[in-house]
């Protein structure tokens, strides 16, 4: 159904210009079917500075720092860590935990290769921990929030911090707000060196003649630099083409840009789980369902959930 | 479709232009109804029966047509998720049906007490009906959110104690979809009652007070008997309503905390349109058919008799 974009892509050279993750994704029975249009990292951490200034803590590079620093941040009066309990957030936060959790490794083992000695194990267990412990951190009514009502809690100084993917500037931006003096920007506590990926692409379907000739006029044009530059310029994401100049770009992005390419070469760029890029939709959905409902039930234990997502991997198969 | 074309062409030939008027009047309304008809077979009835056959099938994103059985019925039937949907569909279907008939009942009672504004009042309880279920929901999401709402407003008063945090609360979340529901369509179950109020002969009423009844054994032994039509159409339009409810879960909860507020109507969604299960999605919307089957069979069989009988 899809039709393929080979010969784009030799001319163009995507195997050199895409790192090979991103190629990867984009490759069906090893024939390009897709333009990357963007990269969103998805393990940032958003903060108001003010907010930390006055609670006297510094953006939390570790997990443990991040409970100390949440700790801080509510008897500073703040709600330390804003987030929306819907099932996609929650899957967001976790995959982000789990990351630290395990490293890059392990979060390939479990949530890309769903490998059942990973996703029934200790690590498992821990990070599932570790993850319901932030729910202290957050505030009782977040359940059914959307998260950009999460993102103005931090721009507003209401809350802290909040973990969520790098769309989260927009709103910022939106907000009148400058990267790095009215809002901070870090990789989520213990992922500094893993880079969780969500890339937007246009996948093409197969059709003949001149609409093939556009077709792969389009494909060519969405990988030029032009559009990259001015598509992600709008959408806080960076470019698919890690060779591009990103002065025009604010810190947040310049950083992600780094991260990319630093974690493309030494292996710590990973598809994200929670947004669709490392399993199929049936399998993300029952991690999903295992996810938010351990992440809500007030007596489920972690064993038992780590147990589930076993049997979600497995029912999927 | 279009309706089939010996039924379109006109009754040609020459002469006979009389009779060929008589047959025309006679084929007029089923013409006039054949493009409906056709649709509604089209589209209701044989989508159903795709779904159905959709449901014995792996359909993952797109349909697929390679038969596994009941596979997909098994495999709902192994799913969490499912059962939370459909206990849920219990807990709500039946206190929903309960607590609107009830008050139904008794607001119509109340109004038929030949008060003063009552056509004002009417309206006062029929508007909820009126708006959608997402204007509802989206109302008791703000009036229930610990932090914003009632919960809030009652602290700001100064009981620093009063919690009333269902909304986020997974085991009684389920209860909020209630609350919402019965706001919206109890009124419209008042008016199906008073009409039936105002349909009950006087007569009989002064009848019983003549024999010395007393006003709440009149109503109890007399009035509400009487009502027994109007509680089995009430019962039929909320019991369906219950069933098919998908937006008021969207707009009041998400389906959270969690999946605690799922209910089949949104588990089908989620499932055949977020998750790529065509498959597994139409064995639960069959499900859910047989479940208003179940109620509509009973009421049209019981309607169909009460017709030929009367």
């Amino acid at each position: 159904m899809l039709g393929e974009l080979d010969e784009v892509a030799e001319a163009e050279g995507w195997d050199e210009l895409l790192p090979p993750t991103v190629a990867d994704v984009m490759r069906y029975d090893g024939s390009y079917v897709a333009v990357p249009v963007n990269v969103h990292r998805v393990n940032w951490l958003w903060a108001n500075p003010e907010v930390l200034d006055e609670a006297g803590v510094e953006m939390p590079t570790t997990l443990d720092e991040l409970f100390e620093a949440g700790e801080a941040i509510r008897e500073a009066g703040y709600i330390p860590l804003a987030h929306g309990g819907q099932a996609w957030q929650d899957a967001t936060v976790f995959e982000s935990v789990l990351l630290a959790t395990g490293g890059t490794e392990f979060y390939q083992q479990a949530l890309v290769d769903l490998d059942e000695a990973a996703l029934g194990g200790e690590t498992m267990v821990e990070a599932l921990e570790t993850f319901k412990r932030l729910r202290e951190l957050m505030d009782d009514d977040m359940s059914g929030r959307d998260w950009n009502i999460a993102t103005s809690m931090v721009i507003e100084g209401d809350a802290g911090m909040q973990l969520m993917g790098d769309w989260a500037k927009g709103e910022f931006t939106a907000a009148g707000l400058t990267a790095g003096e009215d809002y901070l920007c870090a990789a989520a506590p213990g992922t500094q060196d893993a880079f969780t990926f969500n890339i937007d692409s246009l996948a093409m379907f197969r059709v003949e003649g001149e609409e093939r000739e556009a077709q792969q006029a389009l494909a060519r044009l969405a990988l030029e630099p032009t559009f990259q530059e001015a598509f992600n310029l709008a959408k806080g994401s960076i470019p698919a083409r890690p060779d591009l100049d990103m002065s025009e770009f604010d810190p947040c992005a310049r950083q992600s840009l780094e991260d990319f390419q630093h974690t493309a070469d030494a292996g710590g760029l990973v598809p994200s789980m929670a947004h669709g890029m490392a399993v199929r939709a049936d399998v993300q959905g029952a991690l999903f369902d295992v996810v938010t409902n351990y992440f809500n039930s007030r007596d489920m234990a972690a064993e038992e959930a780590a147990e589930r997502m076993v049997n979600a991997a497995q029912a999927a198969l | 479709m279009s309706p089939s074309p010996s039924m379109a062409r006109p009754a040609d030939g020459p002469g006979a232009r009389r009779s060929r008027a008589g047959t025309l009047h006679a084929w007029l309304p089923k013409l006039v109804l054949a493009p409906s008809v056709a649709i509604s077979l089209f589209f209701v009835y044989g989508f159903m029966l795709w779904t159905f056959i959709l449901s014995l099938t792996n359909s993952r994103m797109l349909p697929s047509y390679e038969f596994v059985g009941f596979a997909q019925y098994a495999r709902l039937m192994t799913n969490d998720r499912w059962w939370v949907a459909s206990s849920n569909l219990v807990v709500f279907g039946g206190l929903f049906v309960a607590i609107c008939l009830v008050l139904g009942l008794l607001l119509a009672i109340l109004l038929d007490q030949r008060i003063r504004q009552e056509g004002a009042l009417r309206t006062v309880y029929l508007y909820p009906m009126a708006l959608s279920f997402i204007v509802t929901g989206v109302v008791w999401k703000w009036l229930l959110n610990p932090g914003l709402g009632i919960q809030a407003m009652v602290r700001g008063w100064g009981f620093e104690e009063f919690r009333f945090d269902w909304l986020v609360d997974p085991d009684m979340a389920v209860y909020t979809l209630v609350i919402a529901a019965v706001w919206q369509a109890s009124g419209f179950v008042m008016a199906l009652f008073l009409a039936g109020l105002r349909g009950i002969d006087d007569s009989i009423l002064k009848a019983a007070q003549l024999d010395g009844a007393s006003l709440p054994r009149v109503y109890w032994r007399v009035v509400i008997p009487c009502l027994r039509p109007v509680v089995f159409s009430a019962v039929m339009i909320l019991s369906h309503i219950a069933i098919k409810s998908f937006d008021l879960v969207v707009a009041l909860t998400g389906g959270g905390p969690g999946y605690a507020t799922d209910l089949p109507a949104t588990f089908m969604y989620t499932h055949a349109f977020t998750r790529a299960q065509v498959g597994l999605g139409s064995a639960s919307a069959m499900l859910m058919l047989g479940g208003v089957l179940a109620i509509l069979i009973p009421y049209l069989y019981s309607e169909l008799r009460s017709r030929r009988h009367g």
